[in-house]
């Protein structure tokens, strides 16, 4: 379950102003999707998110999609409208994070994977996945 | 050449023959470098918020210590500070008034005055051109793939070479003999840091990457990122039904088999072990 979010402004424009980019550049070609190596275990394309931001619709945040992205900037790379939709998904995490929520549970980590993986891991997986 | 040396957390555990193949490397070229003292956790990620300053503050203090160094330039070798650090200082190159709060912030510190640049030990080695590299030990009969992952390249503006097609690490390994071969999935993110908590998707690309790169005929796959090489070599303990074991190096090892230098490759942290391959083409000593 994520949190309550207040609802005074819309997401349009917490989204917009917490990311920097301009929701409504995106002309729907697909592209970001099309790259995008997690893409096909979303739930909601890449390019979806775009419109679900764009419709005010806040269960956006409900998705696994931006869960799943990895924030490997393919879609920025490629897109032609110059949306950075690697901020995008960073701000509707940040939504969600900055209600003091967690999505991953650090003490269910066991052991064993905790001696193996390399600092980076845990703290990029930390930083992106912790309020 | 003297360079101050950011060396990150990962370099100093799970990648430490990354650093040590590379300081034997170093040694021979005649790069000196010098670690930074006090360094400080990058923080691993670039914070993408536009409100967020309190993330950038790691990265730019790691930036002050090279500026107090008296250097203009800092190597580092880890894809995920190289990018965190050089995308900060980019920020704040270009935004002013962010700088200005947060060295006001940081009153302890002299202020950043955004003089100095990140630069990639791979592009330190173009820069003294590979064709210079004083390779003893050729890597013939050797064939890899390049893995370049996302953060060497991504985003543009940081990148070490074009962001769709790179060939920067293809032409080290050429000159120093191997045999490269390209394959379609040299950009594809591992799926990085969902290692921690979305596993199956780590070992599902890595499935992808690592049997691409054997159709292609690869013997190995070469590449620059901690998290990466733990992702294509550890995650392969998952995998052992449906992939022969591929080795994972980075590239300073290959650089010193190539240079003769066989005392610090740590091919006992791998999980699979490039030792055999390596001896069957008869590279080792
Ligand atoms: S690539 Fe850019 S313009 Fe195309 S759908 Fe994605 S966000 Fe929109
Ligand atoms: S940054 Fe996220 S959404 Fe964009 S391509 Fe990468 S994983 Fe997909």
């Amino acid at each position: 379950m994520i949190p309550k979010i207040s609802k005074e402004t819309t997401l349009l424009d917490k989204t917009e102003e917490l990311s920097g980019e301009k929701i409504f550049s995106c002309h729907k070609c697909g592209k970001c999707s099309a790259g995008c190596p997690v893409g096909t275990l979303m739930d909601v394309r890449p390019h979806q998110v775009i419109e679900l931001v764009q419709a005010n619709d806040w269960s956006v945040l409900e998705s696994r999609t931006i869960w799943l992205c990895a924030s490997c900037f393919q879609c920025a790379t490629r897109c032609p409208k110059d949306v950075d939709l690697t901020r995008v998904m960073e701000a509707l995490r940040l939504l969600v994070l900055r209600e003091n929520f967690d999505h991953i549970r650090i003490s269910e980590i066991s052991k064993e994977e905790l001696r193996e993986l390399p600092p980076v891991a845990l703290v990029s997986n930390f930083r992106k996945c912790t309020g | 050449m003297k360079i101050p040396y950011y060396p990150g957390c990962t370099l100093k555990t799970t990648a430490k023959p990354f650093e040590d193949t590379t300081k034997a490397v170093s040694e021979v070229l005649g790069i000196e470098l010098l670690e930074m003292p006090r360094w400080n956790c990058c923080g691993t990620v670039y914070s993408l918020a536009s409100d967020d300053l309190m993330h950038q503050l790691a990265p730019i203090r790691n930036l002050i210590r090279v500026q107090d160094m008296g250097y203009d330039r800092v190597t580092t070798l880890c894809s995920m500070c190289y990018n965190t650090l050089e995308q900060a200082n980019q920020l704040v190159k270009g935004d002013p008034e962010k700088l200005e709060k947060m060295n006001s912030f940081m009153d302890q510190e002299k202020d950043y005055t955004g003089g100095v640049t990140v630069v990639h030990y791979l592009t330190l080695l173009k820069e003294m051109g590979f064709d210079s590299l004083p390779v003893k030990n050729p890597l013939k009969g050797l064939t890899v793939v390049p893995y370049y992952g996302c953060l060497l390249l991504r985003p543009e503006e940081i990148s070490i070479d074009n962001p769709e097609r790179p060939t920067i690490m293809a032409e080290l390994l050429a000159a120093l003999g191997a045999t490269v071969v390209d394959h379609p999935y040299k950009l594809e993110c591992c799926g990085s840091y969902h290692t921690v908590d979305y596993k199956e998707v780590v070992c599902e690309k890595t499935y992808h990457i690592l049997s691409s790169a054997r159709k292609r005929g690869a013997e190995a796959v070469v590449l620059s990122c901690p998290l990466c090489e733990f992702n294509l070599d550890f995650r392969q303990k998952d995998l052992e039904q449906e992939l022969a074991p591929m080795p994972i190096l980075y590239f300073s090892q290959l650089l010193a088999v190539s240079l003769g230098l066989f005392d610090a490759l740590g091919f006992d942290q791998h999980y699979v072990d490039p030792e055999p391959l390596l001896k069957e083409k008869g590279l080792l000593r």
